[in-house]
């Protein structure tokens, strides 16, 4: 209910909609998506159906999202977000183990394969960390989500918002690793169905936009 | 309160007018058998959100100056909000755009609000518009400045300052109409909206030659010209609800026509501009929000202006603002 309340005035504030179903399969997901700006994840996952709002976590920076009551009730308590450091891992950590742990759960995951949020909307190449994660966990299907101008209502470093409308594609699902296919090919191939969604012409998606 | 019988004439018209709409749309969807092809679909999806809208701001008239004031506020930044979503503004004019929509708006609508006419007419167009290129410069970035400053302050002038013309009218001081002001903003937005109506019956019924292809391949001379001459018999018919005698009301639905005509062809070609055909999905059927009142933009001050022109109205005495606001600007000096 507060959930609810919450999801429907970030969609109301950002404009974001589902620009198309996530797939109605009943496995676990990760979604996955272009991340640069601190409201991404909000946005996902204020525009899920809430039957599936209920099982998604996002995962989050340990060191940003612990640090302050109120960040840490936000991530704890209402985002249950799924917190990973970021600095100074030890093999102990296991981060891609925590995560499958939570799939494992019946839990969906939000997803940044990116690391860090883009300065300019710019979709950068996509660290290791989402192979890494479909290989430990096949059974989950990776949905990519691509997310449109959210670096212009919140982006990195700013404080105040810009009330743009955003928009939230959601893809029909990415393979996994297929046999043989090696690391980068398929990481590859992740970022391109993720632009795909875009809805800019093809040769200019994934570059900063031009005036 | 009293509602005014006339007010209430009107309103009638209007739902009376929408319920023949939908019996039409029916009847066109029914004939058409199992296949009713887009634009029908499209029509009947227009109608519809017609029937939201015409709640909307009836409710609003009925509920008085308050609520239309608090109702353009919000339309303005809903229309701006389309505006700058279509419009790429780089980084460098992040702060500048929280300031327009957060402090410059809703200050030029408690201006409007007040009502402190001297400042209303004023704010946008030196105080805004001096502030968004500072802030813009002071934020470092010269790539494109003077095109990144004309686009901020187009959408400022357009979807803030002309908009907020329309519930201005409600303190327009013309001799023996006092208290009925909300009859012509009434007549303002029902003519100009017909006016649009018309048009585009007319232009699928008959429309031929197009008057502007590249910027609005919708409008035909033969839409213009039909539906105008039927808007302004509207208006003309309407004259006893306005403060004007019959051929004046004529000649004030006439400049509604053309203005309304204009603005929705300039803002035609800003959509085009940056490539694309509708402002957004806000109304179905119709496109954002701004594509049902890019008509509204230029009429609206065109309108304001010439009716306190003609009744040689003097808002001299609004242009101080009133006691509580003017003690808040002076700050105690």
């Amino acid at each position: 209910m507060k959930r609810d309340l919450l999801a429907w005035c970030v969609r109301v504030f950002t404009g974001a909609r589902l620009s198309s179903d996530p797939d109605g399969k009943d496995t676990t997901r990760v979604y996955y998506a272009n991340h640069s700006s601190h409201l991404d994840f909000v946005v996902i996952w204020a525009a899920l159906p809430s039957r599936l709002r209920e099982r998604v976590r996002p995962v989050a920076a340990a060191d940003y999202w612990s640090r302050g009551a109120v960040r840490r009730w936000l991530a704890q308590r209402v985002f249950r977000a799924v917190l990973i450091p970021r600095e100074r891992i030890k093999p102990s950590d296991d981060p891609i183990g925590k995560m499958a742990a939570v799939l494992e759960q019946g839990n969906d995951l939000i997803f940044f394969p990116e690391g860090a949020r883009s300065p300019d909307g710019h979709v950068g190449d996509f660290h290791s960390g989402l192979h890494a994660l479909a290989l430990k966990h096949p059974h989950s299907a990776l949905i990519p989500v691509y997310l449109e101008n959210l670096n212009r209502i919140l982006p990195k470093g700013e404080f105040m918002l810009v009330p743009v409308m955003g928009n939230a594609t959601f893809g029909p699902p990415c393979e996994g690793p297929r046999d043989g296919e090696s690391r980068r090919d398929f990481l590859r191939r992740a970022r391109s169905a993720l632009l795909e969604l875009s809805s800019h012409p093809p040769e200019t998606c994934g570059t900063p936009p031009h005036l | 309160m009293k509602i005014d019988p006339e007010l209430i004439a009107l309103v009638a018209g209007v739902i009376a007018l929408l319920v023949l709409s939908s019996v039409i749309t029916c009847i066109l969807i029914r004939r058409a058998g199992g296949a009713p092809s887009p634009a029908l679909l499209n029509l009947r999806s227009r109608v519809r959100a017609w029937w939201g809208m015409v709640a909307v701001f009836g409710v609003m008239v009925a509920l008085g100056r308050n609520a239309l004031f608090g109702m353009y506020l919000l339309l303005s930044f809903l229309a701006l909000r389309e505006y700058i979503t279509l419009s790429p503004t780089p980084r460098a004019d992040h702060r500048t755009l929280s300031w327009v929509f957060f402090v410059i708006l809703p200050l030029h609508y408690l201006f409007a609000w007040a009502p402190w006419y001297g400042m209303f007419t004023i704010f946008i167009p030196v105080y805004a518009f001096v502030f968004i290129p500072v802030r813009s410069a002071m934020a470092g970035d010269v790539d494109r400045f003077l095109e990144r400053t004309a686009r901020i302050q187009w959408g400022v002038l357009t979807c803030i300052y002309f908009l907020s013309h329309l519930p201005m009218l409600l303190y327009l001081p013309i001799p023996g109409y006092a208290d009925q002001n909300a009859k012509l903003l009434f007549f303002v937005v029902l003519v100009t909206q017909m006016s649009d109506v018309f048009q585009y019956v007319f232009g699928k019924l008959a429309g031929r030659r197009k008057i502007a292809p590249n910027v609005s391949p919708g409008k035909t001379w033969e839409g213009l010209i039909g539906g105008g001459l039927s808007a302004v018999a509207l208006g003309t018919a309407l004259w006893w609800t306005t403060p004007f005698a019959p051929f004046p009301a004529a000649m004030m639905s006439l400049v509604l026509v053309i203005a309304g005509f204009l603005g929705g062809l300039v803002m035609s070609a800003v959509k085009r501009s940056v490539g694309v055909k509708d402002w957004g999905k806000g109304i179905p059927g119709h496109g954002g929000i701004l594509d049902r009142l890019d008509s509204l933009l230029f009429a609206a001050p065109v309108f304001f202006h010439l009716t306190g022109f003609y009744f040689g109205t003097n808002m001299a005495a609004a242009s101080r603002p009133p006691q509580w606001l003017e003690s808040v600007f002076r700050l105690g000096m």
